[in-house]
Protein backbone atom coordinates (compact mmCIF):
# COMPACT_ATOMS: atom_id res chain seq x y z
CA UNK A 1 0.00 0.00 0.00
CA UNK A 2 2.69 2.41 1.03
CA UNK A 3 5.20 1.43 -2.00
CA UNK A 4 2.07 1.54 -4.21
CA UNK A 5 1.72 5.10 -3.24
CA UNK A 6 5.28 5.57 -2.76
CA UNK A 7 6.20 4.64 -6.52
CA UNK A 8 3.17 6.76 -7.88
CA UNK A 9 4.59 9.83 -6.08
CA UNK A 10 7.99 9.70 -7.45
CA UNK A 11 7.38 9.20 -10.73
CA UNK A 12 4.56 12.25 -10.63
CA UNK A 13 7.53 13.85 -9.06
CA UNK A 14 9.96 12.96 -11.81
CA UNK A 15 7.60 13.67 -14.58
CA UNK A 16 7.29 17.08 -13.28
CA UNK A 17 10.77 18.29 -12.59
CA UNK A 18 10.89 17.06 -16.32
CA UNK A 19 8.47 19.19 -17.46
CA UNK A 20 9.91 21.61 -15.31
CA UNK A 21 13.05 21.71 -17.08
CA UNK A 22 11.78 21.99 -20.31
CA UNK A 23 9.30 24.81 -19.84
CA UNK A 24 12.22 26.64 -17.50
CA UNK A 25 13.65 28.77 -19.75
CA UNK A 26 10.31 29.90 -22.41
CA UNK A 27 8.66 30.49 -18.66
CA UNK A 28 11.75 32.95 -17.89
CA UNK A 29 11.60 34.15 -21.43
CA UNK A 30 7.84 35.48 -20.88
CA UNK A 31 8.53 38.14 -18.14
CA UNK A 32 11.51 39.44 -20.33
CA UNK A 33 9.46 39.66 -23.64
CA UNK A 34 6.50 41.23 -21.65
CA UNK A 35 9.02 43.63 -20.75
CA UNK A 36 10.90 44.14 -24.15
CA UNK A 37 7.42 44.98 -25.72
CA UNK A 38 6.70 47.40 -23.08
CA UNK A 39 9.35 49.22 -23.45
CA UNK A 40 9.30 49.20 -27.61
CA UNK A 41 5.91 50.38 -27.16
CA UNK A 42 7.20 53.91 -24.63
CA UNK A 43 10.14 54.39 -25.95
CA UNK A 44 11.91 55.68 -29.41
CA UNK A 45 14.10 53.54 -31.28
CA UNK A 46 16.91 52.43 -29.30
CA UNK A 47 19.35 49.38 -29.94
CA UNK A 48 21.17 48.97 -26.90
CA UNK A 49 19.97 46.62 -23.28
CA UNK A 50 17.67 48.53 -21.31
CA UNK A 51 17.53 45.44 -19.53
CA UNK A 52 20.57 44.87 -19.05
CA UNK A 53 21.82 48.72 -17.85
CA UNK A 54 18.17 48.80 -15.71
CA UNK A 55 18.95 50.56 -12.30
CA UNK A 56 16.91 51.04 -9.08
CA UNK A 57 16.57 54.21 -6.86
CA UNK A 58 17.87 53.58 -3.44
CA UNK A 59 15.36 56.18 -1.61
CA UNK A 60 12.27 53.58 0.09
CA UNK A 61 9.48 55.44 -1.48
CA UNK A 62 10.60 54.37 -4.80
CA UNK A 63 11.74 50.79 -3.89
CA UNK A 64 10.32 48.15 -6.42
CA UNK A 65 10.79 50.52 -9.19
CA UNK A 66 12.64 49.99 -12.17
CA UNK A 67 14.40 52.24 -14.68
CA UNK A 68 15.77 51.15 -18.02
CA UNK A 69 17.68 53.68 -20.13
CA UNK A 70 17.51 53.64 -23.65
CA UNK A 71 20.45 54.58 -26.36
CA UNK A 72 20.48 54.71 -30.25
CA UNK A 73 24.12 54.23 -31.28
CA UNK A 74 25.25 55.16 -27.87
CA UNK A 75 23.58 58.37 -27.66
CA UNK A 76 20.76 58.16 -24.87
CA UNK A 77 17.21 58.87 -25.73
CA UNK A 78 14.89 58.54 -23.29
CA UNK A 79 14.40 56.49 -19.73
CA UNK A 80 11.28 54.10 -19.19
CA UNK A 81 10.52 53.99 -15.60
CA UNK A 82 8.44 51.01 -14.49
CA UNK A 83 6.36 52.20 -11.56
CA UNK A 84 3.37 50.68 -9.88
CA UNK A 85 0.54 52.05 -7.49
CA UNK A 86 -0.92 50.21 -4.44
CA UNK A 87 -4.18 52.30 -4.51
CA UNK A 88 -5.80 50.50 -7.70
CA UNK A 89 -9.22 49.46 -6.66
CA UNK A 90 -8.45 45.72 -7.43
CA UNK A 91 -4.28 45.75 -5.90
CA UNK A 92 -1.34 46.87 -7.73
CA UNK A 93 -1.23 47.96 -10.74
CA UNK A 94 2.22 47.52 -13.00
CA UNK A 95 2.90 50.37 -15.43
CA UNK A 96 5.84 51.33 -17.70
CA UNK A 97 6.34 55.08 -18.47
CA UNK A 98 8.29 55.81 -21.44
CA UNK A 99 10.32 59.28 -20.45
CA UNK A 100 12.17 61.39 -23.44
CA UNK A 101 15.37 63.48 -22.83
CA UNK A 102 13.69 66.39 -21.39
CA UNK A 103 11.55 63.98 -18.95
CA UNK A 104 8.67 64.48 -20.72
CA UNK A 105 6.20 61.25 -20.96
CA UNK A 106 6.54 59.59 -24.45
CA UNK A 107 3.84 57.27 -23.69
CA UNK A 108 2.36 54.87 -21.21
CA UNK A 109 1.83 51.19 -21.26
CA UNK A 110 0.24 49.25 -18.19
CA UNK A 111 1.84 45.92 -17.67
CA UNK A 112 -0.96 44.61 -15.03
CA UNK A 113 -3.76 45.49 -13.52
CA UNK A 114 -6.78 43.87 -11.34
CA UNK A 115 -9.26 46.73 -12.19
CA UNK A 116 -12.84 46.29 -12.56
CA UNK A 117 -13.82 44.78 -16.20
CA UNK A 118 -15.57 47.70 -17.99
CA UNK A 119 -14.65 50.54 -15.25
CA UNK A 120 -11.36 50.52 -14.17
CA UNK A 121 -9.51 48.51 -16.35
CA UNK A 122 -10.46 50.97 -19.38
CA UNK A 123 -7.04 52.46 -18.36
CA UNK A 124 -5.71 49.90 -20.41
CA UNK A 125 -7.46 51.70 -23.89
CA UNK A 126 -5.88 54.46 -25.52
CA UNK A 127 -8.68 57.43 -24.84
CA UNK A 128 -7.70 56.96 -21.21
CA UNK A 129 -3.66 56.78 -21.54
CA UNK A 130 -3.04 58.75 -24.42
CA UNK A 131 -4.13 61.78 -22.54
CA UNK A 132 -0.55 61.55 -21.65
CA UNK A 133 1.45 62.00 -24.25
CA UNK A 134 3.60 64.05 -24.80
CA UNK A 135 2.90 65.53 -21.47
CA UNK A 136 5.79 67.51 -19.08
CA UNK A 137 4.70 66.43 -15.60
CA UNK A 138 7.11 69.74 -14.11
CA UNK A 139 3.81 71.55 -15.48
CA UNK A 140 1.26 69.03 -16.37
CA UNK A 141 -0.76 68.90 -12.66
CA UNK A 142 -0.41 64.97 -12.42
CA UNK A 143 -3.99 64.37 -10.60
CA UNK A 144 -7.60 63.87 -11.76
CA UNK A 145 -9.84 67.25 -12.31
CA UNK A 146 -11.50 66.44 -9.48
CA UNK A 147 -8.39 66.68 -7.49
CA UNK A 148 -7.84 70.06 -8.98
CA UNK A 149 -5.34 68.40 -11.77
CA UNK A 150 -5.36 68.30 -15.09
CA UNK A 151 -6.14 64.49 -16.05
CA UNK A 152 -9.53 63.16 -17.34
CA UNK A 153 -10.60 60.48 -15.23
CA UNK A 154 -11.95 57.73 -16.60
CA UNK A 155 -15.43 57.93 -15.94
CA UNK A 156 -17.19 56.56 -12.35
CA UNK A 157 -13.33 54.88 -12.20
CA UNK A 158 -11.81 57.83 -10.40
CA UNK A 159 -10.53 55.56 -7.82
CA UNK A 160 -8.42 53.73 -10.63
CA UNK A 161 -7.53 56.89 -12.47
CA UNK A 162 -6.33 58.42 -9.47
CA UNK A 163 -4.00 55.26 -8.65
CA UNK A 164 -2.97 55.63 -12.52
CA UNK A 165 -1.82 59.25 -11.75
CA UNK A 166 0.01 58.04 -8.60
CA UNK A 167 2.13 55.84 -10.27
CA UNK A 168 2.57 58.32 -13.33
CA UNK A 169 3.77 60.69 -10.56
CA UNK A 170 5.94 58.58 -8.77
CA UNK A 171 7.67 57.87 -11.77
CA UNK A 172 8.87 61.26 -12.51
CA UNK A 173 9.68 61.74 -9.36
CA UNK A 174 11.96 58.51 -9.05
CA UNK A 175 12.92 59.66 -12.65
CA UNK A 176 14.50 62.98 -11.26
CA UNK A 177 15.96 61.62 -8.34
CA UNK A 178 17.88 58.87 -10.29
CA UNK A 179 19.69 62.00 -11.48
CA UNK A 180 20.65 59.83 -14.71
CA UNK A 181 18.93 61.35 -17.96
CA UNK B 1 -4.94 47.79 12.57
CA UNK B 2 -3.31 46.71 9.31
CA UNK B 3 -4.47 43.18 10.34
CA UNK B 4 -7.89 44.61 11.05
CA UNK B 5 -8.08 46.06 7.53
CA UNK B 6 -6.78 42.56 6.10
CA UNK B 7 -9.76 40.55 7.64
CA UNK B 8 -12.70 43.01 7.09
CA UNK B 9 -11.13 43.14 3.10
CA UNK B 10 -11.46 39.13 3.46
CA UNK B 11 -14.31 39.04 4.79
CA UNK B 12 -16.50 41.52 3.27
CA UNK B 13 -14.52 43.13 0.85
CA UNK B 14 -13.36 40.27 -0.92
CA UNK B 15 -15.55 37.62 0.02
CA UNK B 16 -14.27 34.41 -1.07
CA UNK B 17 -17.67 33.37 -2.40
CA UNK B 18 -19.64 36.13 -3.73
CA UNK B 19 -16.66 37.84 -4.78
CA UNK B 20 -13.98 35.54 -5.44
CA UNK B 21 -15.56 32.57 -6.54
CA UNK B 22 -13.98 30.12 -4.30
CA UNK B 23 -15.83 27.35 -2.18
CA UNK B 24 -19.13 27.73 -4.37
CA UNK B 25 -19.75 23.93 -4.14
CA UNK B 26 -19.87 23.17 -0.67
CA UNK B 27 -21.50 26.59 -0.47
CA UNK B 28 -24.50 25.46 -2.49
CA UNK B 29 -24.24 21.91 -1.21
CA UNK B 30 -24.16 22.83 2.22
CA UNK B 31 -26.42 25.82 3.02
CA UNK B 32 -30.07 24.50 3.15
CA UNK B 33 -30.26 24.20 6.91
CA UNK B 34 -28.35 26.79 9.30
CA UNK B 35 -27.65 24.11 11.48
CA UNK B 36 -25.18 22.35 9.18
CA UNK B 37 -24.04 24.95 7.54
CA UNK B 38 -23.01 26.48 11.24
CA UNK B 39 -20.95 23.38 11.28
CA UNK B 40 -19.63 23.61 8.17
CA UNK B 41 -18.09 26.64 8.44
CA UNK B 42 -16.45 26.15 11.67
CA UNK B 43 -15.10 23.03 10.26
CA UNK B 44 -13.59 25.52 7.47
CA UNK B 45 -12.18 28.17 9.36
CA UNK B 46 -10.64 25.27 11.55
CA UNK B 47 -8.95 23.58 8.30
CA UNK B 48 -8.18 26.61 6.36
CA UNK B 49 -6.33 28.25 9.00
CA UNK B 50 -3.95 25.25 10.05
CA UNK B 51 -3.55 24.60 6.03
CA UNK B 52 -2.79 27.99 5.37
CA UNK B 53 0.14 27.80 8.44
CA UNK B 54 1.05 24.91 7.15
CA UNK B 55 1.38 25.36 3.50
CA UNK B 56 3.35 28.59 4.28
CA UNK B 57 6.16 26.96 6.13
CA UNK B 58 5.78 24.14 3.48
CA UNK B 59 6.49 26.84 0.51
CA UNK B 60 8.97 29.23 1.93
CA UNK B 61 11.49 26.72 4.09
CA UNK B 62 11.17 23.61 2.07
CA UNK B 63 9.62 24.34 -2.00
CA UNK B 64 12.15 27.66 -2.13
CA UNK B 65 15.23 27.39 -1.16
CA UNK B 66 15.10 23.59 -2.82
CA UNK B 67 14.20 25.58 -6.17
CA UNK B 68 11.22 23.00 -6.60
CA UNK B 69 7.99 25.65 -6.38
CA UNK B 70 6.52 23.79 -9.17
CA UNK B 71 5.78 20.65 -6.63
CA UNK B 72 3.48 23.37 -5.29
CA UNK B 73 0.08 22.44 -6.57
CA UNK B 74 0.74 18.42 -5.77
CA UNK B 75 2.07 19.08 -1.95
CA UNK B 76 -0.33 21.53 -1.19
CA UNK B 77 -3.17 19.46 -1.84
CA UNK B 78 -1.43 16.41 -0.50
CA UNK B 79 -1.14 18.00 2.71
CA UNK B 80 -4.86 19.67 3.11
CA UNK B 81 -5.81 16.05 2.52
CA UNK B 82 -4.09 14.54 5.07
CA UNK B 83 -5.06 17.49 7.53
CA UNK B 84 -8.52 17.00 6.90
CA UNK B 85 -7.72 13.24 7.48
CA UNK B 86 -6.43 14.43 10.89
CA UNK B 87 -9.39 16.52 11.55
CA UNK B 88 -11.70 13.70 10.68
CA UNK B 89 -9.87 11.28 13.24
CA UNK B 90 -9.70 13.68 15.81
CA UNK B 91 -13.09 15.05 15.54
CA UNK B 92 -14.41 11.44 15.88
CA UNK B 93 -12.75 11.20 19.01
CA UNK B 94 -13.08 14.64 20.54
CA UNK B 95 -16.96 15.17 19.62
CA UNK B 96 -18.77 12.01 17.82
CA UNK B 97 -21.99 13.70 17.52
CA UNK B 98 -20.84 16.52 15.28
CA UNK B 99 -18.80 14.00 13.33
CA UNK B 100 -22.09 12.44 12.47
CA UNK B 101 -23.77 15.57 11.78
CA UNK B 102 -20.81 16.79 9.46
CA UNK B 103 -20.91 13.81 7.29
CA UNK B 104 -19.69 12.97 4.40
CA UNK B 105 -19.35 17.40 4.21
CA UNK B 106 -16.22 17.11 6.73
CA UNK B 107 -13.73 14.86 3.69
CA UNK B 108 -15.38 16.89 0.78
CA UNK B 109 -13.86 19.94 2.37
CA UNK B 110 -10.39 18.67 0.85
CA UNK B 111 -12.44 19.39 -2.13
CA UNK B 112 -13.22 23.17 -1.24
CA UNK B 113 -11.40 25.02 -4.06
CA UNK B 114 -10.94 28.11 -1.11
CA UNK B 115 -8.95 25.31 1.33
CA UNK B 116 -6.08 25.34 -1.74
CA UNK B 117 -7.71 28.63 -3.35
CA UNK B 118 -6.16 31.09 -0.24
CA UNK B 119 -3.12 28.35 0.17
CA UNK B 120 -1.67 29.18 -3.09
CA UNK B 121 -3.03 32.78 -3.00
CA UNK B 122 -1.46 34.61 0.04
CA UNK B 123 1.66 33.12 -1.28
CA UNK B 124 1.32 34.53 -4.48
CA UNK B 125 0.05 38.19 -2.61
CA UNK B 126 3.84 38.05 -0.67
CA UNK B 127 1.85 37.71 2.48
CA UNK B 128 4.07 37.06 5.93
CA UNK B 129 3.15 34.16 8.22
CA UNK B 130 0.80 36.43 10.24
CA UNK B 131 -0.86 38.05 7.53
CA UNK B 132 -1.61 34.71 5.64
CA UNK B 133 -3.15 33.23 8.64
CA UNK B 134 -5.02 36.70 9.66
CA UNK B 135 -5.88 36.55 6.29
CA UNK B 136 -7.14 32.59 6.12
CA UNK B 137 -8.81 32.89 9.18
CA UNK B 138 -10.88 36.12 7.57
CA UNK B 139 -11.75 34.28 4.15
CA UNK B 140 -12.80 31.34 6.55
CA UNK B 141 -15.00 33.95 8.43
CA UNK B 142 -16.73 35.11 5.29
CA UNK B 143 -17.10 31.80 4.11
CA UNK B 144 -19.42 31.12 7.10
CA UNK B 145 -21.03 34.24 7.30
CA UNK B 146 -22.08 33.96 3.38
CA UNK B 147 -22.74 30.43 4.13
CA UNK B 148 -24.93 31.35 7.27
CA UNK B 149 -26.92 34.11 5.45
CA UNK B 150 -27.18 31.93 2.54
CA UNK B 151 -28.85 29.18 4.72
CA UNK B 152 -31.39 31.14 6.54
CA UNK B 153 -32.73 32.84 3.08
CA UNK B 154 -33.00 29.50 1.92
CA UNK B 155 -34.45 27.76 4.54
CA UNK B 156 -37.51 30.34 4.10
CA UNK B 157 -37.72 29.93 0.44
CA UNK B 158 -38.71 26.37 1.27
CA UNK B 159 -41.80 27.71 2.36
CA UNK B 160 -42.06 29.53 -1.52
CA UNK B 161 -43.79 28.55 -4.47
CA UNK B 162 -40.77 28.20 -7.13
CA UNK B 163 -41.24 27.61 -10.58
CA UNK B 164 -40.47 24.00 -11.44
CA UNK B 165 -37.44 24.78 -13.35
CA UNK B 166 -35.84 27.16 -10.88
CA UNK B 167 -36.23 24.96 -8.16
CA UNK B 168 -32.74 23.70 -6.72
CA UNK B 169 -29.77 24.88 -7.91
CA UNK B 170 -31.10 28.35 -10.35
CA UNK B 171 -33.17 29.80 -7.67
CA UNK B 172 -30.02 29.24 -5.13
CA UNK B 173 -27.72 30.68 -7.68
CA UNK B 174 -29.59 33.87 -8.57
CA UNK B 175 -29.89 34.69 -4.48
CA UNK B 176 -26.57 34.38 -4.59
CA UNK B 177 -25.88 36.57 -7.31
CA UNK B 178 -28.32 39.32 -5.63
CA UNK B 179 -25.95 38.44 -1.98
CA UNK B 180 -22.91 39.41 -4.30
CA UNK B 181 -24.51 42.40 -5.89
CA UNK B 182 -25.09 43.49 -1.79
CA UNK B 183 -21.86 42.70 -1.26
CA UNK B 184 -20.70 45.09 -3.81
CA UNK B 185 -21.48 47.50 -1.59
CA UNK B 186 -18.89 47.29 1.04
CA UNK B 187 -16.23 47.72 -2.17
CA UNK B 188 -13.81 50.66 -1.92
CA UNK B 189 -14.08 50.25 1.86
CA UNK B 190 -10.74 49.24 2.98
CA UNK B 191 -8.04 51.18 0.77
CA UNK C 1 -19.43 1.72 -27.28
CA UNK C 2 -21.82 4.10 -29.29
CA UNK C 3 -19.51 7.12 -29.62
CA UNK C 4 -22.37 9.15 -30.52
CA UNK C 5 -24.41 8.03 -27.14
CA UNK C 6 -21.55 9.22 -25.40
CA UNK C 7 -21.42 12.55 -27.32
CA UNK C 8 -24.88 13.58 -26.15
CA UNK C 9 -24.04 11.96 -22.59
CA UNK C 10 -21.17 14.09 -21.69
CA UNK C 11 -22.56 17.11 -23.77
CA UNK C 12 -26.34 17.14 -22.78
CA UNK C 13 -27.49 14.65 -20.70
CA UNK C 14 -24.77 14.60 -17.93
CA UNK C 15 -23.20 17.69 -18.87
CA UNK C 16 -21.19 18.07 -16.11
CA UNK C 17 -21.70 21.72 -15.37
CA UNK C 18 -24.98 22.61 -16.35
CA UNK C 19 -26.83 19.27 -15.32
CA UNK C 20 -24.49 17.68 -12.41
CA UNK C 21 -23.42 20.80 -11.01
CA UNK C 22 -19.79 20.02 -10.79
CA UNK C 23 -17.12 22.42 -10.79
CA UNK C 24 -18.87 25.69 -10.22
CA UNK C 25 -15.97 27.50 -9.38
CA UNK C 26 -13.99 27.83 -12.33
CA UNK C 27 -17.46 28.20 -14.49
CA UNK C 28 -18.14 31.05 -12.37
CA UNK C 29 -15.10 32.93 -12.45
CA UNK C 30 -13.52 32.66 -16.09
CA UNK C 31 -16.91 32.99 -17.49
CA UNK C 32 -16.68 36.60 -17.96
CA UNK C 33 -15.52 36.36 -21.50
CA UNK C 34 -15.94 34.12 -24.09
CA UNK C 35 -12.13 32.93 -24.69
CA UNK C 36 -11.27 32.66 -21.16
CA UNK C 37 -13.96 29.47 -21.46
CA UNK C 38 -12.51 28.07 -24.14
CA UNK C 39 -9.11 27.88 -22.29
CA UNK C 40 -10.14 26.94 -19.20
CA UNK C 41 -12.34 24.37 -20.41
CA UNK C 42 -9.11 22.55 -23.03
CA UNK C 43 -7.12 23.02 -20.11
CA UNK C 44 -9.41 20.90 -17.99
CA UNK C 45 -10.16 18.63 -20.37
CA UNK C 46 -6.68 17.77 -21.00
CA UNK C 47 -5.93 16.57 -17.90
CA UNK C 48 -9.51 15.11 -17.23
CA UNK C 49 -8.60 12.76 -20.04
CA UNK C 50 -5.09 12.22 -18.92
CA UNK C 51 -5.55 11.11 -15.40
CA UNK C 52 -8.62 9.21 -16.47
CA UNK C 53 -6.53 7.15 -18.87
CA UNK C 54 -3.45 6.71 -16.04
CA UNK C 55 -5.90 5.87 -13.05
CA UNK C 56 -7.85 3.57 -15.46
CA UNK C 57 -4.52 1.44 -15.89
CA UNK C 58 -3.72 1.96 -12.34
CA UNK C 59 -7.12 0.83 -11.25
CA UNK C 60 -5.77 -3.21 -10.57
CA UNK C 61 -2.73 -2.35 -8.12
CA UNK C 62 -4.46 0.67 -6.71
CA UNK C 63 -5.10 -0.18 -3.59
CA UNK C 64 -8.75 0.54 -2.08
CA UNK C 65 -7.91 2.02 1.02
CA UNK C 66 -5.04 4.69 -0.73
CA UNK C 67 -7.22 5.43 -3.71
CA UNK C 68 -7.94 8.76 -2.85
CA UNK C 69 -4.74 9.99 -2.13
CA UNK C 70 -3.35 8.04 -5.76
CA UNK C 71 -5.85 9.95 -7.77
CA UNK C 72 -4.82 13.33 -5.92
CA UNK C 73 -1.05 12.55 -6.75
CA UNK C 74 -2.18 11.92 -10.34
CA UNK C 75 -4.39 14.53 -11.33
CA UNK C 76 -2.29 17.28 -9.33
CA UNK C 77 0.84 15.94 -11.69
CA UNK C 78 -1.13 16.52 -14.96
CA UNK C 79 -2.55 19.93 -13.71
CA UNK C 80 1.09 21.34 -12.82
CA UNK C 81 2.29 19.92 -16.39
CA UNK C 82 -0.74 22.58 -17.78
CA UNK C 83 -0.07 25.14 -15.28
CA UNK C 84 4.09 24.92 -16.78
CA UNK C 85 3.20 24.57 -20.40
CA UNK C 86 0.90 27.53 -20.11
CA UNK C 87 3.13 29.34 -18.41
CA UNK C 88 5.46 29.05 -20.93
CA UNK C 89 3.58 29.00 -24.41
CA UNK C 90 0.13 31.02 -23.32
CA UNK C 91 1.12 33.19 -21.07
CA UNK C 92 -1.65 35.85 -21.68
CA UNK C 93 -4.36 32.90 -20.88
CA UNK C 94 -2.30 31.49 -17.81
CA UNK C 95 -2.14 35.10 -16.11
CA UNK C 96 -6.05 35.81 -17.14
CA UNK C 97 -6.95 32.39 -15.36
CA UNK C 98 -4.55 32.78 -12.62
CA UNK C 99 -5.44 31.04 -9.69
CA UNK C 100 -7.82 28.55 -11.09
CA UNK C 101 -5.36 26.86 -13.32
CA UNK C 102 -3.63 25.03 -10.40
CA UNK C 103 -7.12 24.94 -8.99
CA UNK C 104 -8.26 22.41 -11.74
CA UNK C 105 -6.66 19.30 -9.11
CA UNK C 106 -9.72 20.36 -6.95
CA UNK C 107 -12.22 20.22 -9.74
CA UNK C 108 -14.71 17.92 -8.71
CA UNK C 109 -15.38 17.04 -12.44
CA UNK C 110 -12.39 15.26 -12.60
CA UNK C 111 -12.16 13.39 -9.26
CA UNK C 112 -15.80 12.96 -9.20
CA UNK C 113 -14.69 11.13 -12.74
CA UNK C 114 -11.74 8.92 -11.36
CA UNK C 115 -13.67 7.66 -8.65
CA UNK C 116 -17.58 6.90 -10.31
CA UNK C 117 -15.65 5.95 -13.81
CA UNK C 118 -12.28 5.48 -14.72
CA UNK C 119 -11.30 3.47 -11.64
CA UNK C 120 -14.24 0.89 -12.63
CA UNK C 121 -13.36 0.91 -15.95
CA UNK C 122 -11.30 0.12 -18.98
CA UNK C 123 -8.77 2.26 -20.40
CA UNK C 124 -10.22 3.35 -23.87
CA UNK C 125 -13.69 3.92 -22.37
CA UNK C 126 -12.35 6.35 -19.77
CA UNK C 127 -10.67 8.08 -22.69
CA UNK C 128 -13.91 8.61 -24.34
CA UNK C 129 -15.60 9.79 -20.84
CA UNK C 130 -12.82 11.99 -20.20
CA UNK C 131 -13.12 13.83 -23.85
CA UNK C 132 -16.72 13.98 -23.40
CA UNK C 133 -17.04 14.77 -20.25
CA UNK C 134 -14.24 17.92 -21.11
CA UNK C 135 -16.38 18.62 -23.98
CA UNK C 136 -19.33 19.25 -21.98
CA UNK C 137 -17.43 21.16 -19.18
CA UNK C 138 -16.05 23.27 -22.11
CA UNK C 139 -19.50 23.61 -23.79
CA UNK C 140 -20.97 24.59 -20.60
CA UNK C 141 -17.93 27.32 -19.75
CA UNK C 142 -18.69 28.46 -23.52
CA UNK C 143 -22.24 29.45 -23.51
CA UNK C 144 -21.85 31.01 -20.23
CA UNK C 145 -19.18 32.64 -21.35
CA UNK C 146 -20.53 34.48 -24.66
CA UNK C 147 -23.58 35.02 -22.63
CA UNK C 148 -22.12 36.93 -20.27
CA UNK C 149 -19.70 38.61 -23.10
CA UNK C 150 -22.35 39.45 -25.07
CA UNK C 151 -24.65 41.08 -22.28
CA UNK C 152 -21.75 42.47 -20.32
CA UNK C 153 -19.38 44.04 -22.91
CA UNK C 154 -21.71 43.47 -26.39
CA UNK C 155 -18.91 41.54 -27.84
CA UNK C 156 -18.10 38.07 -28.93
CA UNK C 157 -14.77 36.70 -28.46
CA UNK C 158 -13.29 40.12 -28.25
CA UNK C 159 -15.57 41.33 -31.31
CA UNK C 160 -17.38 44.10 -30.48
CA UNK C 161 -20.69 43.69 -32.14
CA UNK C 162 -22.21 46.83 -30.59
CA UNK C 163 -21.01 50.48 -30.64
CA UNK C 164 -18.17 51.60 -28.94
CA UNK C 165 -19.73 53.86 -26.40
CA UNK C 166 -23.10 52.03 -26.28
CA UNK C 167 -24.18 50.72 -22.93
CA UNK C 168 -23.99 47.46 -21.94
CA UNK C 169 -25.35 45.80 -19.09
CA UNK C 170 -21.85 45.86 -16.92
CA UNK C 171 -23.08 43.84 -13.74
CA UNK C 172 -23.03 40.52 -16.35
CA UNK C 173 -19.01 40.45 -16.50
CA UNK C 174 -18.95 40.99 -12.67
CA UNK C 175 -19.26 38.69 -9.90
CA UNK C 176 -23.40 38.72 -9.52
CA UNK C 177 -23.82 38.87 -12.75
CA UNK C 178 -21.90 35.55 -12.83
CA UNK C 179 -24.74 33.48 -10.12
CA UNK C 180 -27.21 34.99 -11.95
CA UNK C 181 -26.22 34.06 -15.33
CA UNK C 182 -25.65 30.98 -14.51
CA UNK C 183 -28.56 30.31 -12.25
CA UNK C 184 -31.03 31.32 -15.12
CA UNK C 185 -29.32 29.33 -18.19
CA UNK C 186 -29.52 26.23 -15.78
CA UNK C 187 -33.19 26.76 -15.29
CA UNK C 188 -33.30 26.90 -18.87
CA UNK C 189 -31.64 23.61 -19.24
CA UNK C 190 -33.66 22.05 -16.43
CA UNK C 191 -37.08 23.21 -18.52
CA UNK C 192 -35.45 21.67 -22.03
CA UNK C 193 -34.60 18.05 -20.20
CA UNK C 194 -38.18 18.31 -18.53
CA UNK C 195 -39.82 18.81 -21.83
CA UNK C 196 -37.86 16.49 -23.54
CA UNK C 197 -39.01 13.83 -21.20
CA UNK C 198 -42.64 14.25 -21.25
Amino acid sequence: MVIVLTSISVVSALALAFTYSATKDAIAQVGVKRTLKALQQVLPEFNNDPTGEKYTVEEPEFKDMELYPARKDDQPVGTAVQTYSDNGYGGRILLMVGFDNAAKIIGISVLKQTETPGLGNKMVASTFKDQFKGKDPSVFKMTVRKDGGEVDAISAATISSRAFCDAVDRAYRALLKGGRK
Amino acid sequence: MEYLGLIIGAVLVNNVVLVQFLGICPFLGVSTKVGTAMGMAVAVVFVMALATTVTFLLHYNILAPLKIEFLQTLLFILVIAALVQMVELILKKVSPPLYQALGVYLPLITTNCAILGIAVLVIRKNFTLLQSVAYAVGIAVGFGFALLLFAGIRERMELYDIPEAMKGAPIALVTAGLMSLAFMGFAGMIK
Amino acid sequence: MNLFKELYRGLIKENPTLVLLLGMCPTLAVSNEAINGIGMGIAATFVLVCSNVVISLLKNVTPDKVRIPIFIVVVACFVTIVDLTMNAYTPELHATLGIFIPLIVVNCIILGRAEAFASKNGVFASMVDGIVMGLGFTCGLTVLGCIRELLGNGSIYGHKLVAANASTILVFILPPGAFIALGYLIAVVNKSIKKKTS
